[in-house]
Parts: structure tokens; sequence; C-alpha cells
């Protein structure tokens, strides 16, 4: 089947996609995009967190065909050309990079929550991350990743670019998930 | 926020540009997919691929008889000892016997499922435990099986108190996020092989000689790794069945294993069972230490979890005993995982000197104190350095200990109740051999090349540092270039000997050309060379323990470790049983401390990693089946943020000129120790429970 | 993952016709659950029916009070809606139980009632599983089970429901609406999901291309003061071990009507009458909890190595209704 997929601002067309192709593998192996990785290929660890219309997904999870006439948002395109986004600046100088596998889908998944809340509590940080495992188990330098971000205003440089209005709703401005860092008690 | 260096890395890293064995550019490659055994033991009567061959995209299915001959070799390089697809024999759930080339790896994957095999003579696995211990034997015995100095049984008759009881940890798989992927290349009877491994130098050895070519016939790319923990730090059989792939069908061929795969081709930390006694004075003096083991183990390839080897140098005692065993089970190849021996052994130690303390109603703090050796009580060797009095103390003011009431249930916020617990951490320093190339150009940049994979331990940035410490130039002149096997040797990321040995190497290597240079440190370096009349300058760097060949720690006369404390608080919900860490401290003594960032990075993460073997890491070996169960990260838990509470690490200071000539030693391994203990004791404080087996979970703890 | 046809949804009708027709037919939400169960080998349709895009993405009130969701209203969306988190909080506490930020990005209504067992065995198609392979047996049955059923299994199947929302709107009480080739129809959603017996292989009682549209919330002025409890291994980002979804209405210290449903003990959500039989006109206190839990609970038949749940079950439906009680009147 052919797909046709907007990623990071590029209009993309690929042919003779097999239709038992993830949107990961479209974006890996045949668009040249292999920053969002292949890890527990079930939606259990967020490596393969790119934006799908402006809400993270797990990539993995994804049928190629799901996508068509979608747009997707990689860890490629969130900086501006050389110059790092905050959120990417703020995990490098916080020590929340390690061996990096986890880190695009972690900086997807931080720039959506820091574009949702501005200043989120540390629960949360810990709940909106809680689907991305690090195996560096490095959470505490990406917790301070996080806040330092926030402190420089990580989220806000791009909110006009996430889609405000999915499927007539929640309208902008509506309140959004970030998990429930009460839900234990 | 802690200061120190960003690491030359993260910049790649964070921008998705960072090139892992799995992204290198396979536009012409085959997708290579494992067909893998089903049952845990038996023979292999039949192979039907008909099915397979047909499925769309498919190119081919490869069985024994395609495979070239591969030469013999041993373990280690090899992780497991069988060749792969070459024995009727089955040794374990989940052991390669066929692979799939075709188009894309969602078709390979397909129509590796289409591949049908028979099998006969198929008996129930019998389980760890089950079966009898022997005396392991092989290259994955690391160290004496057998310890001893002193009359144990003499010890413990005399002593005024003493406990024994036996202590459980799990099968624990190492879980990277990245999983194993390996692409392969063949030029005539070249061999280019991108692939994620903790050496490249044991993957360049091993398939050169599994293919009969010289060493330099075999270059292996890995700058980054994503993640190995252990799993892959030997040669598993994918790595030669991808280049055996590409030999055949003269095709690039790109083997990623699934992720059900990284439960049984990569290793894993085998379940142990550990019995430790321990007899002391009414004042707290040991008078006598035993520690026994025993772990599972595969059918073929022996493996050796030696976890008592710690206790050989952790406290004063007259009388010292240890012994591990193995069990020989149909089950996957066990391997070294963060962190292997003192991971598991010091659970059991630590929670026996514990008991002992509340036996003996002491101060945990202080009966560690009390038996704090002076020289190595195994072999009355001094210790290169030896800080753990300096971390006990440390951690105790900066955790607050002081404030505990050590009557159990004593502590509670509300409705949950509190229990603080410590323990003591060590390991081993194995340290081996190192080596890096420095380049000075007429600018004065510095480019450093070596061997070494990047793995997240920030490797690169401690080269930069050393590099720039030595040359007496801003670390941002020195570039790293690093993962490629024709840099000069690093024996491997793993072991937590990479800063030890490399760093040396980097000084040895900055050393050496400001000598050619006839510079001192901190002299600018463009005009040190314009000055001798060059327009650039190499130097290499070779750095060694004594004996040119990997050691342990106890070398040349000296006993060689690490040390730390470790102390949390636990919160338990009486009524529901829930268990959660809400604090911890931890202060390391590992030598100096290059790095603080990306230091204290390792030691969070690593008490992270031990909270995971406290709480959750459990891999299910079903019985009935003869395998590993769920072999996914929903099944096999691992430590989410929202797992974790405030963690607080810190180092004393530590300087161990005999571990290394840059006064490192390796802390990779380190933080995970001591933690689980360290749990299971504030769960006893808590709820007056003592969990000896691990993981502790929600139903040890129900009322 | 097998090969197989993929086509969008043009509209309801066409899509319930198509899926009718054809055996290997399915519906595909967001595919959080059946893609991986595509890859895994566990289902094997040969054509997807993309129904994630057909117009059921309001959430709307009923004329009755009560309130109706689209079936591919998102699990995120559906969470923080005002009126959910005001009317019925134990729906956006559920759901934000579940699953991490991703998965609930796109999961959609319909998509979560439907998921499937996360039973091990169900999930490796090597092993036997009556589920998978009607008439090959139950692992589980002597393997390993201590995430399985303590109410309500039968000797072919002791799997667990994973849903948190299901249980939500089991104790609310709700009604799905689903569009069949024959018609229309509402199933209260306590009927929609079945037992085991001896047929585990279906989940439901629906019908092959019966698609699931909305599910509709009854005004029930007590589910203001509701909750839901989730007790498992980790942190976040697990399954239940077990879960309570409980409403509680209380006048002068006694308990005027109650809901309670547990998740993580049944193959289905269980609507825990008899404790809510127990507790209407009872005291609202501890005790009462505690005789009630232990009345619907009487019934438990924990396997071997999970006995620990009926005690598990029952400390939490006593913690879950203290903590309602003890709120102040909303």
């Amino acid at each position: 089947m052919r797909v046709n997929v907007e990623v990071n601002g590029e209009q993309r067309t690929e042919d003779n996609v097999w239709e038992g192709e993830s949107l990961l593998s479209l974006l890996r192996d045949r668009l040249g995009l292999p920053g969002a990785k292949n890890a527990c290929e079930q939606g259990e660890c967020g490596s393969c967190t790119v934006y799908l219309d402006g809400v993270p997904v797990c990539a993995c999870l994804v049928a190629a065909g799901q996508a068509e006439g979608r747009s997707v948002r990689t860890v490629e395109g969130l900086a501006d050309g050389d110059a790092l986004h905050p959120v990417q600046q703020a995990f490098v100088e916080a020590g929340a990079v390690q061996c990096g596998f986890c880190t695009p889908g972690l900086l997807v998944a931080t720039h959506d929550l820091l574009s949702r809340v501005s200043h989120p509590s540390d629960g949360e940080i810990r709940e909106a991350l809680a689907g991305n495992l690090c195996r560096c188990t490095g959470y505490e330098h990406i917790l301070d990743a996080v806040r330092l971000a926030a402190t420089r205003g990580g989220g806000r440089r791009d909110q006009e670019w996430r889609s405000p209005d999915r499927a007539g709703r929640p309208g902008a401005g509506a309140p959004r998930d970030t998990g429930d860092p009460e839900c234990e008690r | 926020m802690t200061t120190g260096l960003t690491r030359p890395d993260g910049p790649a890293k964070l921008t998705g540009t960072a090139h892992y064995a799995a992204d290198a550019d396979t536009s012409d490659a085959l997708a290579a997919a494992l067909v893998t055994t089903t049952v845990p033991n038996g023979r292999l009567t039949a192979l039907h691929t008909a099915d397979a061959e047909a499925a769309p995209g498919v190119v081919r299915v490869l069985t024994r008889a395609d495979l070239p001959p591969l030469g013999e070799l041993s373990t280690p390089p090899l992780g497991f000892p069988v060749p792969p697809l070459l024995e009727d024999t089955v040794h374990h759930e989940g052991e390669p016997i066929a692979v799939v080339l075709a188009e894309t790896w969602e078709q390979a994957r397909h129509a590796a499922t289409l591949v049908r095999a028979e099998y006969a003579d198929v008996t129930p696995a019998v389980p760890f435990g089950q079966a009898e211990d022997v005396v392991p034997h092989g290259g994955l015995v690391f160290g004496e099986t057998d310890e001893s100095k002193g009359d144990v049984t003499a010890g413990l008759a005399a002593a005024d108190v003493s406990v024994t009881a036996t202590y459980t940890t799990a099968d624990r798989h190492h879980s990277p996020i990245e999983p194993h992927a390996t692409l392969a290349r063949w030029d005539g009877d070249q061999l280019v092989l991108h692939s994620s491994v903790q050496s490249v130098l044991f993957a360049q050895a091993a398939l050169a000689a599994l293919f009969g070519v010289p060493p330099e016939n075999v270059r292996v790319f890995c700058p980054f790794v994503g993640g190995g923990f252990g799993c892959k730090g030997f040669v598993w059989p994918h790595i030669p069945l991808a280049a055996a792939a590409a030999r055949v069908t003269g095709r690039p061929v790109k083997l990623v294993l699934t992720r059900a795969q990284m439960f049984t081709l990569a290793g894993h930390q085998p379940a142990t069972r550990q019995t430790v006694s321990l007899g002391a004075t009414s004042d707290g003096r040991l008078t006598a230490l035993r520690h026994t083991s025993s772990n599972a183990s595969a059918q073929l390839g022996d493996y050796c979890e030696n976890t008592p080897h710690g206790s050989t140098w952790m406290y004063a005692s007259p009388a010292i005993e240890t012994s591990t065993r193995i069990q020989r089970l149909h089950r996957p190849g066990p391997t070294p995982m963060r962190s292997p021996h003192e991971g598991p052994g010091m659970f059991a130690l630590e929670s026996a000197m514990d008991e002992l303390a509340h036996e003996l109603g002491m101060d945990p703090v202080e009966l560690r104190l009390r038996n704090e050796p002076e020289v190595d009580p195994l072999t009355g060797e001094p210790f290169s350095s030896r800080k753990l009095v300096e971390c006990l103390r440390e951690g105790a003011r900066r955790f607050g200990w002081s404030e505990r009431n050590p009557e159990i249930g004593s502590m509670r916020d509300g409705h949950e109740l509190i229990g603080w617990g410590m323990a003591a951490a060590t390991m081993d320093s194995p340290r081996s051999p190192s080596s890096a190339r420095l380049r000075i150009d007429h600018t004065g940049h510095v480019v450093v090349e070596t061997g070494m994979q990047e793995i997240g331990t920030g490797l690169p940035a401690m080269v930069q540092a050393v590099a720039a410490e030595t040359l007496g130039c801003p670390p941002e002149d020195v570039a790293v270039r690093h993962g490629d096997s024709d840099f000069p040797p690093h024996t491997g990321t793993f072991g937590s000997m990479s800063t030890m040995g490399l760093g040396s190497a980097v000084r040895a290597a900055a050393e050496s050309a400001l000598e050619k240079l006839g510079a001192e440190p901190g002299d600018p370096l463009a005009g040190a060379l314009a000055e001798a009349g060059l327009t650039e300058l190499e130097s290499e760097g070779r750095w060694s323990p004594e004996g040119g060949g990997m050691t342990r720690g106890r070398t040349g006369g000296y006993s060689i470790h690490t040390y730390g404390s470790i102390f949390v608080e636990v919160r338990v919900d009486p009524d529901l049983g829930l268990l959660r860490m809400s604090r911890a401290v931890g202060v390391y003594a590992g030598g100096r401390i290059l790095n603080p960032l990306a230091a204290r990075s390792q030691m969070i993460g690593g008490i992270t990693w031990g909270y995971g073997q406290a709480v959750l890491e459990q891999s299910v070996f079903e019985p009935n089946l003869g395998r590993f169960l769920s072999k996914n990260l929903a099944g096999y838990i691992v430590p989410v943020n929202a797992d974790i509470g405030e963690i607080d690490v810190s180092f004393v200071d530590d300087d161990d000129r005999v571990a290394s000539a840059i006064g490192a030693k390796g802390i990779g391994e380190l933080g995970a120790v001591g933690v689980s203990a360290a749990i299971a004791n504030a769960v006893f404080h808590a709820t007056g429970r003592r969990v000896r087996d691990l993981p502790i979970r929600i139903h040890h703890l129900l009322p | 993952m097998i090969p197989f046809d993929y086509q969008r949804a043009e509209d309801t009708r066409s899509a319930v016709a198509t899926v009718t027709a054809r055996p290997g037919a399915a519906f595909l939400g967001a595919g959080t659950n059946l893609v991986d169960h595509l890859k895994l080998g566990v289902a094997a349709p040969d054509l997807l029916v993309d129904v994630s895009h057909l117009p059921f993405d309001m959430i709307e009130p009923l004329a009755g009070g009560g309130v109706r969701i689209g079936a591919t209203v998102r699990n995120s969306d559906l969470a923080v809606d005002p009126v959910i988190r005001q009317r019925y909080p134990m729906v956006s506490a559920a759901l934000l139980s579940g699953a991490s930020g991703q998965l609930r990005n796109v999961a959609t209504t319909a998509g979560n009632l439907m998921q499937r067992t996360r039973c091990p065995y169900f999930q490796d198609v090597t092993t036997p599983c009556n589920k998978r392979r009607p008439g090959s047996g139950c692992s589980a049955l002597e393997g390993y089970h201590r995430d399985h059923a303590i109410l309500g299994a039968s000797r072919h199947c002791v799997a667990v429901h994973p849903s948190d929302l299901a249980v939500a709107l089991t104790a609310l009480g709700a009604v799905v609406q689903v569009e069949g080739v024959k018609g229309a129809r509402s199933i209260p959603i306590i009927d929609l999901y079945r037992l085991p017996d001896d047929a585990p292989q279906h989940d439901t009682v629906l019908e092959h291309g019966e698609l699931i549209t909305a599910v509709d919330l009854p005004a029930l002025p007590m589910a203001t003061r509701s909750t839901y409890r989730k007790v498992r291994d980790r942190a976040s980002y697990a399954f239940a071990l077990v879960s309570v979804a409980a409403a509680v209405d209380v006048e002068r210290g006694t308990v005027r009507d109650v809901r309670v449903a547990l998740g993580g003990v049944a193959h289905k959500p269980w609507r825990a009458r008899r404790a809510e039989e127990a507790l209407r006109g009872a005291p609202a206190t501890d005790d009462a909890f505690r005789a009630a839990a232990e009345a619907e609970l009487a019934g438990a038949r924990p396997l071997r190595d999970n006995a620990f749940k009926v005690p598990m079950a029952r400390n939490t439906i006593v913690a879950t209704l203290r903590e309602l009680t003890r709120r102040e009147e909303p």
C-alpha cells in the first residue's frame, strides 16, 4: 500500500509498504529517521515515542496504514537547526543522558508534558514519564532535567505547533491528561 | 543541581543522530529473524521450512546444512559454548534452529513463525533446587569456588550469639532498552560488523576465530551501546549467525533480536540460594563467617555466580569459609549482570549482619564498624584503599540515622509504617588492559581514539577530562572517537574496569605526547607543535594491570575493592502490603572521581537498579514448560520513574594509585550492591517481617 | 505479523457489514492491544477495518441525566473531561491508573473495553491456552497464576480481564451501545462480559461484526463520591493485582447506597453485589466494610499461588470505602 504522511513538517510518500509494518518501521527503515528506537515492541518502554497529530504515541503500536494522512514529529524534528531545544539542552546539562537509547522517546514525552503543564510537580513528572523506561535507571537526573527545562520555559516555545483541537475536542486550554500521581495515595 | 562535565556524546544522543547498531544504513540488507526451540531438552528431529520460504518477502531460510563450517571457540569470548544451529541436542528453550531472511523485518519475523520443528525425547525440565550441586568449571567461573581460613565450626561454637539463615535471589534479565542487533557485511574475506557489544575486541577475536580469518580482516563498529549491563559482554549466537547468513547469501544481513529472544539468547543473572552463618561475641565481634551458595546454571557451559566472594574481605573474622556450587539445568546460559557476584551475595551477607545486630541488640552500623579489618581478612594483604568506615559514618550522618528508633514498627507516618534500614556495599575491582591513540594538530586540537564503546557511563567525557587534565588544555579542545576495532584496543566496557584502564592509557598517551614535544602541562599545544616544527603529533598510551592481562581485585600483593554504604527509608501500607522506597542515601568510596556528574548518574542508576532487584525483578521460570515465562517488559517489570523517591548520592575522598595511574577505581556496578539488603532490613524494621527471598513482593507483606 | 488487508472505515454501516461478512476480519481501534497481538501471532485477522476515525468522539449529556461516551473518545480525553471528573471521578481515576500517557493518548473507549487478558500463556502462541486455542488446555491452572482469578473461574480458564475502565463502568452500571447488521442493541456492561465457563475464547457476548458505538453512564448522583484504587507491584504502569471501584452515599453515618466492583480477580469486571447488599443500611465503619468484603469473597476459590489476593481484595475494599466515607460531604 501507499502511505502519505507528514514527517517533521515535510510531506513524505512511501510505496509498497506492507500492511504488517508499524509506523516505527516506516520511520526507521524507509524514511531514514532512526531516532525513535525499536526496543520492547509492545508499548511498554516508550523508546519509540513520537508525536502523531500532536500527541505522543508509541510508534511500535501504530500500524503504518493508520498514519495515512496524518502528521508525525520525531526527535529529529525537535531541534531548530543546530540549536538544541531547551528540553534537549536541559537533558544534557542535568546528566539525564546515559546510554541514550531511551532519550529520544523521553525527550518527546517531556516536550509534550511541558507544553501542557509549564511547571509540573515532581509527582506529575514521574507519572507523566512512567511510560518511558530508562534501564540505566537515571530517573533522578531525568527529573532534574525536566525541572530545569521547565524553569527555562521549555514547553512554551512550541505551543503553537501542537494541534490545538484534535477531532473537535478537547479544545485548546482544556485540562490534559498528566497521569494520576495520587492514584496510589 | 550537580555541576560537572557534560558529555560530548550528548548532542548526538539528543537529536537522534547517535547511531546504534540497528541504526546502520540497511537499504541493501536482508532482514534476519531467528527461529528458536520451544522445548527445553530432547532432540530436534525435523524442521519444515516450506511455508516460511513461500511467505511474502522471504529470500531464504537457513538451517544447519546451509551454514559454513565454523571454528571451535571457548567461553568467553563466546557467551554460550554451543555453536549456533549445529547440534540436534536441545540445550534450552529459545535456542536458534533456523534463520529466516527476508526483505523487511516484519516479513522475516512473520515467516519465522511458519517454520515448524519436531522434537523427540523431551522430558520435564528439572527446576533449580532439585538438581545436584556440583563444582563449576570453565571460563565463566570467575575465581575460586572454595576459600577458607581458620576453623569456622569452632568459631561458631565459641560464639555468644550466632545466626544462620538461607536467602534466595531471583532469575533476573538485564533487559537493556536496546535489544541486541548486528549488521554483517562481507567483502571477499573481509567482514564488517555493526553490532551492539560491550567489547569490539571480543567480537573481532571471536568472529575471526569462528570464520577462520585473521583478526585484521574483521572490523567491528560499535560507538554506542543502548545499555548492556553485562548481556552484551560476550559473543552470543546471533552475531556469528548474522555473519554466516551474510556470507551464504552474499548480501548484508541485519539481525535484531526480538524482546523475547533477549530472554534466552543473551544471558541472565541466575537464581541463587545462599546460606550465611555468623557467630559473634556479645560485644559484636565476629568469631566466624560461613557463606555458601548455589546457582542455577545451564546444561553446557558452567556459569558460577560467586556470591560469597565479597564475604571473604568484608569483615574481620578469625574464621571464614565460602563455597559456591552450581546446578546444571536445561535453561539458557547465564552471564554476569550488573552487579554480578557481590550483587546477589551482599543481599545475603548484609541481611545476615542485620539479623545478627538484631540478636545482639546492637545498632547495625555499629556492628559493621566493630568488624572493620585492618588488612584483607582472608589473605592478610593490605588494602589498596578502603574507606568503608568513612562511608558508613557519612551515610549515617546524611541520612539522620541517629534519629532511628530501633524498635520494630515504632516509626509511623499516619497510616504508613516507616522502616529505616542500611547495608554496606562492596565490589571487587577487576582490571584489564586498555590503550588509546592521541593526535594533536597544528591548531592544538586533540583527538583521542580508542576501541571503547560508550555504553551510557560517560567514558568519552572521562577520556576528554583525563586528556585535558594531563595536557593542561580545555576539555572542549579534545575530541574522542571510539567504538571501532581499528582503533587501539580496549578490553571491554564491563566489570567496572574501563575508567581505570582507559583513563590510565589516555594519561600515558598524553604524557608521551608532552614528552615528545618537550612541553609542560598547560603549555599552548599549537605553539608547542610549531616550536617542534611539527604539523601533527601522534602518541599512543597503553595500560595494563600487573601481569599484563585481566586481573581480579586481589593482585600484586594488594586487596583492591570499592566500598559504600546505603541507607534507605521504606514505607509500607500495613493493610495492602504496598512497599515503596521513599528515600535513599548512598555514600561511596571508589577512588578518585573524575566526573562527578557522570559518577552520580551511575550511582543513582545503581540504587534504582538495586531497588528493582529488591522489589520488582523476577523472571518466572515455568516448570511445566521449562522456560522463562513472560519474555517481555510487561511480564518482567523493571522500575519506572514513579517508583523512585529521593536519592542522595555522595562520595568520600579517595585516591587509589595502586588500582590505577589516575587514582580512579571502577564504580559502574557498586551502586546496585547492598540496596536489596538495606530494603529488606528496613522492611524488618517497619513490619517485623524478615523477608529472605527476593524480590520482596506485596504478598510477602500482606497481613 | 501475518499479512492482512487494511481498510479505513467509511461509516458504521459499511464497517459492520464488511466485518460481519468476513469471518477473518476485525475492527481496529487505536491498535494498542491488537497491533501487539498481530506481532505476537495471538490475533491473525485477514482484514483490519480501522474504525478509530468514525464520528463517535463526543461526550454528550443524555436525556435522563446520564452521559454518553462515544466509542472513539480517547482515554486521555475522557479522563480529563470536566463532566466526567466532577460526576464520575472513579472513571477518571481508573483511566489514569492504566497504561501510560502514550497509550492513553490513542486508546479508545471501546478499544479499552475490548482489550484481552494479559495472561502470559494467552500471549505466547507456543503454549496451550483455551482462550487462544479452544481445547488446548489451560497452562495457568497448574502453572504460573499469581496474577490470575479468584472468583468465577473455570477449569478451562483462570485469566482475568485487564481493563481498569471496565471496572469503573461496571460499578456505575453503564450500558454499552452496539451496532450490528441486525440493528442496534443496548447491553448492560455487567452482561457484556462473560465468565469463562467452557468457552473462554469469548470474552464478551458480542457477535462477530458487532461494533461498540458508545457507552452510556446512568445519572447516578452518588457517583460524585467515587474513586478507583489499584494495587500493583510497580508504582505506575502495571496491571492490577486487585482493584476496586466504589461509590458510596452516606447519610449520618449510615450507608444509604453503594456501588463496588473489583478488577484483577475474575474473567470479567466483578460487580460486588453481595458486598453492596450487606452494606446498604449498615453503619459506615471499618467493621461493616470488612464484613461486606468478606461476604463477597466467601465465594473466592483461589489457586495454589494466588490466595494472597483474597485478603488483598478484602483490605482494598475496606481501604477504599474508608477513604470515600471519611471525605467531607461533596
